[in-house]
């Protein structure tokens, strides 16, 4: 028995949170979030060359053939670096057409999105919850109707559409019958659209269960993004606090703000081993996974939302800023707890996979 | 990250079963009364020579004498939390005492006193805490002073469990005076019989008296029986206090909770509505069992550091406090969704629900919360150690 994670994994997160430290520093979040998109391609095509895209592609498809515990980690990384690239979307992607594509789609797809080629994005929200009339109906090959808060399309060349029955197609974000707008949300350092499909061309994938595949790993990614902003917050506040002086003496030695650090700290040391334990069942196919992906994603919505408010509050008034620039981060917390589902419905989610729902 | 079990621990799994099931019948149940009942000496001692108990101690001093295994320790633990037959004893003596006595003691302290205690026939109480010494244990004034071959104590102790049944007592005392208030502090372990003990029950706010107060009168007790030097019993004691915060909050306890609560809310219906179809309360039961898991994996995590011999480093600190938080909020969640019958309290009340045992451990929780390092002694531990954050100034000298 060994639950920690292997030296093979603790380099390739160092690699990847190396990479990030040199290409998406706070001034290169800025240009994105002021609207720079060439900035975000720049960081997004740095991280699909130390292979990120390739990890959960099987490895007879040219990819890594690894799981989603090393997927969080990568994750993780662009979390704590409140980093402005696509990897949410692809991964999500990739678990979809592996589920659902045949032989033949899965040759056409994993390869190319997995060295970048393709890029994608997913179209998915309606499968967790559907409002404003929104969803997407297949016919003849043809999507039509809306999908809301897709995910990683800015830039994108392709997009997996969830239809309205749980159904995946792939569709080309360069059709004519195909129309993005973006919302704008409180997260700039990732992008959210509105999709509106008129006839448009897709391939269909023929199997089942990818949707629900997707929806997990998309939510294991997104408690793994927390876990690394959220560790980010508490480092920064701790930072802040042994540094920041008032009353002749760092505002770190006071016991009211120590426990502050200390409850940041005691909540989200073991959302760490959550997040892990999850990931690994996922990969191991336990029956356990979806209950414990459900759950560590609501818990991180929580864990992390504490996080966010309490070192803005150990920061003081400059934290409140936008010169400290915390508010990426904790922005990109706020948005992850609602993403694919906030904490309430995934609780209720891994309810009913119990059966107590 | 690899869960699986290697073919030689699943084979030891299986002996364990399989032992427990050949001799389980063997077992003190709850009707076996009494910590020196002898059905609950005798499993005791079959633990022992099956190296269910005591596993890691050598042979000379009355244990198992098997090499440190912390998968093996584990499994053992499992397997009697799976079939629910009584484990070996983990009273103060043998869980805090024992180990400090194997590090600490001499050859002829270690022979005389480690056996009969892991055998069950010496029972021990630890004399740790003082009214005026709490949180700040270092400034306990329980004096003892020389007089010939004898300390001669006076004082009074709180907070100590079963002072009524024990045989002995491990206690801190101050013999040097005059040193620094960490330096002045002797570890002492004497006979609770010893002339000029006066013990008082003290009824606590489950209508118990889990703990007791312990009143010394010019107790008089040879020099010999002094654990480690003069003046070094803040370091004794401090081996001990590891050992005892590793005792609490065990994320398997908090599990077996979670489920008896599931089950309950399944059971139980108000206006014809089972509670578990109550979205509020679901919903509460759901994020309890997020913590129960996230502690879990935590503690497998704790697990591979002890195997690697690593430091478990923050996830090993935040254990006491996360741990013992989550089990009192889950039997609050018990006793909210139980309504007015979770109030019932009383041995022969009418609708009394599993014994009242949620009441029981709501107010519990919340002394174990308080006891072994306060919740906010924690959060201090949690700063300086885990995050490298300054201790309070000390104020200057009045």
């Amino acid at each position: 028995m060994e639950f920690a994670l292997s030296d093979d994994q603790k380099m390739f997160q160092a690699s990847v949170s190396g990479y990030l430290e040199t290409a998406s520093p706070l001034d290169r979040v800025r240009e994105v979030a002021d609207g720079d998109r060439g900035v975000a391609e720049d960081i997004s095509c740095g991280l699909s060359e130390l292979g990120a895209g390739q990890i959960l592609v099987p490895e007879a498809y040219e990819g890594l053939g690894l799981g989603l515990l090393d997927a969080a980690l990568v994750q993780e990384a662009l979390g704590a670096a409140a980093a402005p690239a696509t990897h949410l979307a692809s991964a999500m992607a990739v678990i979809g057409i592996e589920a659902a594509g045949s032989d033949v789609h899965q040759a056409e797809w994993l390869a190319r999105i997995g060295s970048g080629e393709a890029r994608i994005g997913v179209a998915i929200g309606e499968h967790v919850g559907a409002r404003e009339g929104a969803g997407v109906t297949a016919a003849d090959g043809k999507l039509t109707g809306k999908s809301l808060f897709a995910l990683e399309t800015a830039g994108a060349s392709h997009v997996l559409v969830c239809d309205r029955y749980g159904g995946l197609h792939i569709a080309s974000m360069g059709d004519a019958g195909l129309v993005r707008t973006e919302l704008e949300t409180i997260d700039r350092t990732r992008d959210y659209a509105e999709l509106v499909f008129d006839g448009v061309a897709a391939t269909m994938l023929t199997g089942q269960g990818g949707a629900d595949r997707m929806v997990l790993v998309g939510r294991l990614l997104l408690a793994a993004d927390t876990l690394g902003a959220a560790q980010v917050m508490l480092d920064k506040a701790v930072a802040y606090a042994l540094e920041r002086k008032q009353f002749g003496r760092v505002i770190g030695s006071f016991q009211a703000v120590k426990h502050m650090c200390a409850e940041m700290a005691a909540q989200l040391e073991p959302a760490r081993a959550l997040v892990w334990h999850a990931a690994h069942a996922f990969d191991e196919d336990m029956d356990e996974a979806g209950v414990m992906i459900c759950l560590a994603k609501a818990h991180l919505a929580e864990v992390g939302t504490f996080v966010a408010r309490t070192s803005t509050e150990v920061h003081g008034g400059m934290g409140f800023t936008d010169l400290v620039g915390l508010h990426y981060w904790f922005k990109r917390i706020g948005a992850n707890r609602q993403l694919l589902g906030g904490p309430e419905q995934n609780r209720e989610d891994a309810a009913r996979r119990q059966g107590w729902a | 990250m690899d869960l699986k079990l290697s073919a030689e621990y699943e084979l030891f799994r299986t002996e364990i079963a399989a032992f427990l099931a050949e001799n389980g019948n063997k077992a003190p149940t709850q009707a076996d009364q009494g910590l020196k009942n002898p059905k609950r000496l005798a499993w005791q001692k079959l633990l022992i020579e099956n190296g269910l108990a005591a596993r890691t101690i050598p042979m000379k001093y009355g244990g198992a004498g098997h090499a440190p295994d912390i998968l093996k320790s584990r499994i053992i633990a499992e397997e009697f939390t799976r079939t629910g037959v009584a484990k070996g004893i983990a009273n103060q003596g043998v869980s805090m005492l024992v180990p400090t006595l194997l590090e600490l003691a001499s050859e002829d302290q270690k022979m005389a006193w480690i056996k009969p205690t892991l055998l069950g026939k010496t029972v021990w109480c630890q004399g740790y805490s003082e009214p005026g010494a709490g949180s700040d244990l270092a400034s306990l004034t329980t004096k003892a002073h020389i007089d010939g071959d004898d300390y001669i104590i006076n004082g009074q102790k709180i907070w100590t469990s079963t002072a009524r049944q024990a045989d002995m007592i491990f206690c801190l005392v101050r013999t040097e005076p005059d040193a620094k208030k960490h330096h002045g502090i002797s570890y002492l372990i004497f006979s609770m019989d010893t002339p000029g003990i006066e013990v008082r029950p003290l009824v606590d706010m489950t209508g118990a008296a889990n703990f007791n107060e312990v009143f010394f009168t010019d107790v008089r007790v040879p020099r010999s029986q002094i654990i480690g030097e003069p003046g070094q019993g803040w370091q004794v004691a401090n081996a001990t206090l590891t050992h005892e915060r590793g005792m609490l909050g065990d994320p398997n306890a908090a599990k077996a909770r979670l489920l008896a609560i599931a089950e309950l809310m399944q059971c139980e219906s108000i206006n014809g509505q089972r509670l578990m179809d109550n979205p509020v309360f679901r919903d509460r039961l759901l994020a309890l069992q997020a913590r129960v898991y996230a502690m879990q994996a935590n503690g497998l995590r704790v697990t591979t550091s002890r195997i690697n011999e690593t430091s478990a480093g923050m996830a090993g600190l935040i254990v006491k406090l996360q741990g013992c938080e989550l089990n009192h909020e889950l039997a609050r969640l018990a006793l909210d969704a139980m309504g007015e019958f979770g109030l019932l309290y009383g041995q022969n009340t009418p609708y009394l629900r599993d014994f009242a045992q949620w009441q029981g451990r709501y107010m519990y929780d919340l002394g174990l919360i308080i006891g072994g390092g306060t919740a906010q002694i924690q959060k201090n531990i949690i700063a300086e150690r885990g995050l490298g954050m300054p201790r309070e100034p000390r104020p200057a000298a009045a």
